[in-house]
């Protein structure tokens, strides 16, 4: 039987949208506020989804306490509270929420075995939300 | 097609346990859901079906008839219980939500009839949840 779980983890950074070597009023127009040369911050909630079978003699498409481990050491402490833009993902990538997701996504699938990975969801804040599975299609 | 969702609440209380493993097994695999004692959830159940719009009533469903299914199907038997106890798929499977969601499924699927199940959703807090579709 597959099943598909879902777990939610929240962490807050700063970032600034700008694209470096277009001129400011091109970033200005295209990033508004969030062009800011000070940056700005927001509270992320991260939700990553994975798939399976589910193991008969556990009960579970993979176990929380791997999944919560990989989240916490590979992304919450390398985005938490920190400036998105000084990060080596964001040096020529501009920090928006999709592209963020995007990399969430492409370390979660390097770098976690335990399950498939089925999609990473990312809520800038309550009014927006983006999410990425590798290209594939998104079923709600 | 037209996907309509109803959600419920229900609390109930759970541990994972399987007697195939050792004590220290059991322990490393399921840490502190393993207390036989017990523990408990709010849990939130979305149950979504699918189907053409009558074009006489403007229903996917009748909202009172699912309402009754998920009422006498899940939540009269879920509802304020210990599920390794009270609940007979649990007597051999482990109550974790991957279970649950599966057990609900196959509790709704043969009960609805003019609307066909797309998912059951249960939520065991705000930030686990867990999706079956049907899926083999």
């Amino acid at each position: 039987m597959k099943a598909y779980l879902t777990r939610r983890y929240l962490f807050s950074a700063s970032h600034r949208l700008h694209r470096n070597g277009m001129p400011e009023e091109w970033n200005r127009e295209i990033y508004g506020k969030c062009n800011n040369p000070h940056g700005h911050g927001h509270n992320y909630h991260l939700e990553v989804t994975v798939s399976g079978p589910v193991d008969s003699r556990t009960g579970m498409v993979c176990n929380l306490v791997d999944l919560d481990g990989f989240v916490r050491s590979e992304i919450l402490e390398r985005f938490g509270l920190q400036n998105l833009n000084t990060l080596p993902e964001f040096a020529s990538e501009v920090p928006t929420t999709e592209n963020l997701c995007v990399a969430i996504y492409e370390i979660l699938r390097r770098g976690f075995t335990k399950a498939h990975l089925e999609k990473v969801r990312m809520e800038e804040t309550m009014m927006n939300s983006f999410a990425y599975a590798g290209g594939a299609e998104i079923r709600e | 097609m037209v996907y309509l969702t109803r959600k419920a609440e229900f609390a109930a209380s759970h541990y994972y346990h399987n007697p195939e493993f050792t004590p220290e097994q059991n322990r490393a695999i399921f840490g502190k859901c393993n207390n036989p004692n017990g523990h408990g959830h709010n849990y939130t159940l979305e149950v979504t079906v699918k189907g053409n719009v009558d074009p006489k009533s403007g229903f996917v469903v009748d909202l009172k008839k699912l309402k009754d299914v998920m009422n006498r199907e899940v939540l009269d038997a879920m509802d304020h219980r210990f599920l390794n106890k009270e609940v007979p798929e649990f007597f051999t499977q482990i109550p974790t939500t991957e279970n649950l969601a599966i057990a609900i499924w196959q509790r709704l699927a043969p009960k609805l009839n003019a609307a066909r199940l797309h998912r059951v959703r249960v939520y065991e807090t705000p930030d686990l949840f867990v999706d079956f579709y049907g899926e083999a």
